[in-house]
Formats: C-alpha cells, structure tokens, sequence
C-alpha cells in the first residue's frame, strides 16, 4: 500500500484585522474550492493544527500531493470578510517538530 | 548556489516616496533581492533617489520603462530615445501592429499583453516566433489573477494558458511579475510561482520565471549599457597605446 505522505504549512496572516480559526478556515475551503472545484477540494486533506491568534500564525496539514494545490489557493486568497490580506507561508515540513524547527530559524 | 529572486514590475508611484519605501521593505521582506519599477519619463535624480531607497531596503534596484505606443512607429521612436535610458524596456502591446514590431525589435526586453481584455491577446505562433528570435520575453503580471473573479478570472485563465503554451513552444522565456501597487497584493516568490501553475507553468519552470529569466535581462543589459560594451561578445579589456 503507498504511504499518503503529510505536509505542514505555518501560514502567517498579513493584515491589520484579526480573524478567528473558523473565519480562516472557511476563507481557505473557499479558495481551495473556487479554484480546483468540489473534486480538488476533497483530495486536499487540509485541516487546522494550530491557531495562533495573537502572533497571527496558523499552522495546517495537508498531503504532500496537494502541496502546491494549497500553496495556491493561500496566494489567492486576498479578503477574508470583505477585509484585506496576504497569506504567507513561512515554512512547510513533514512533522510538526521539524516545522518548529525551520520557523525558529526563519522568524 | 542562492536563488535570485526577481519582481520586474512594481507599480509603485515614484512620486510618492513614502509608498515607494514601504513596497520596497515588503518586497525585501518577502525575499526579492531584485526589482524594478517603472519611470513615467526619464529624470536622472528621481532613478538616483529611488535607487538610494532600494539600498536601504536591500533590495537591487532595476530603472523600467513601460511604452504604451499607439503605432510601430511610435514604438521605434521611443526606443530610440529611451533604450539606453533604462535597464528595463517592456512594451504594453496595444495593437497587433505594435506585438509585432515588438517581438522583432531586439531593443525591446518585456512584452505585456492588457490581460483583461481577452479579445486582445496578440501572443499567437507567428509573435511567439518573432520574439524566440530576439530577445523578448514574455511578461505574465499576477495582479489580474488576484483581483479577477468568477467569469473573468476563468477567461483569463485561458487567455493565459494558451499564451504559456505558445510561449513554450516556441522556447520564449516567460517572466512573472506581480503588477501591484498595493502591499496587500504583493506575494512571496514561491507564492507567485505557485499561482503559475493555475496557467500550466509548474515547478522549475515557475520558478525560473521568477529568478532565472528575469534576472538575465537585467544582467544582460547592464553589460549592454556598460562602458567596456562593444558589441555582444566582444567589450573593452583594457585600454592604452600598448593594446
């Protein structure tokens, strides 16, 4: 059986506005689903790890196979309720441990 | 070796040098080590200071000038007064007239195509050929894939996905750049190149659109308007009575 490889994103949210987990989350399926359908989107596996309001950080999981799908669907995503944003993501790994690791580094 | 990377094209208001900085620091921030922003006329101060404020956000600083003509003619008649002006010369490609004398000339660096008008899409074979002979590229802006949406984003897409296709085909390098005034719209190097592969240029081939390419012209053509340039592959070694 082939092994479905997983992949970490810490993702940092640029805006003057805050969001909460729920208001991201529904901001990236749309994304995801607005740009490769209902199909894509149910192939990407994305869910939320870890949510860091007040440093505006979000860590999320995906498999490796979607990795640029929801690399992509970040980039587009410009408002989030009808507020200006840019995602970012800062780093990507295979374990949530390297993750922190390479954010360490680069923050 | 370290990646280059390069946005060729951001739009920020030379006369606003508030703005200007503050897109300069995002685009440091964001891993550019190379940009160019276009001048509305040539004023030697104004490319001194702007260059003096890319220094201080760390970033390479690129002069670009974006020509709009209306005629060939035109055209021919702003390169002869402006190539040697700045390091960057794109030419928003209007009318079929204009791709054309575009694509053949070897003074022009950048074709631009207005992407939301989808009936004006001039990047076919025959300019695609026109511009593998020379030395143009194709410029892809990420600005309209951000605004866009619904319908016209879809278009787009198409009119993108064709452009890249023929492109390929015909070995013209494609440069991505972002377009953007505004700092909320400016992305990440791997970010645009991720949004590449909406319009079918994955991986390597994304990326070189934002480093590789762009950073030739820019090589290239500061050996150009160097003072040991004589003609491609010959320039000045040495100069006095012994040589």
């Amino acid at each position: 059986m082939k092994v479905m490889k997983r992949r970490y994103l810490a993702v940092s949210i640029d805006s003057y506005e805050t969001f909460n987990s729920h208001e991201f989350m529904n901001a990236l399926w749309g994304a995801v689903s607005k740009l490769f359908g209902e199909y894509g989107a149910s192939q990407a596996g994305l869910s939320l790890i870890d949510y860091d309001e007040t440093n505006k950080l979000v860590v999320i999981r995906t498999w490796h196979k979607t990795l640029e799908m929801v690399r992509t669907a970040l980039a587009s995503i410009t408002q989030i309720l009808n507020k200006p944003v840019a995602l970012h993501v800062l780093a990507v790994s295979g374990t949530i441990k390297a993750l922190h690791r390479k954010l360490e580094k680069t923050i | 070796m370290k990646r280059v990377y390069a946005d060729l094209h951001l739009c920020a208001d030379c006369d606003r040098m508030e703005q200007l900085s503050r897109v300069l620091t995002k685009a440091s921030k964001l891993g550019y080590t190379l940009v160019a922003v276009p001048f509305r006329r040539f004023s030697e101060e104004q490319i001194r200071q702007v260059r003096k404020t890319c220094e201080k956000a760390d970033v390479d600083f690129a002069s670009r000038v974006d020509l709009r003509p209306r005629t060939p003619e035109e055209l021919i008649g702003f390169l002869r007064k402006l190539r040697r002006r700045f390091e960057i010369v794109s030419v928003m490609c209007e009318s079929k007239g204009v791709a054309r004398q575009a694509a053949k000339d070897r003074r022009v660096d950048l074709l631009n195509f207005p992407q939301p008008d989808f009936r004006r899409g001039f990047f076919d074979g025959a300019e695609a050929e026109l511009a593998s002979n020379c030395l143009a590229s194709l410029e892809i802006d990420v600005k309209p894939l951000l605004t866009l949406e619904g319908p016209a984003r879809i278009r787009l897409l198409s009119s993108l996905r064709r452009e890249v296709t023929t492109a390929r085909e015909f070995h013209v390098p494609i440069v991505i750049s972002s377009g953007v005034s505004d700092e909320m719209l400016m992305r990440k190097p791997r970010e645009s190149a991720a949004l590449a592969s909406l319009f079918d240029l994955y991986g390597a081939c994304a990326l070189e659109a934002v480093s590789k390419n762009p950073a030739t012209i820019v090589k290239r053509n500061r050996e150009k308007l160097g003072p040991k340039f004589v003609a491609p592959g010959i320039r000045i070694i040495r100069r006095g009575k012994d040589c």
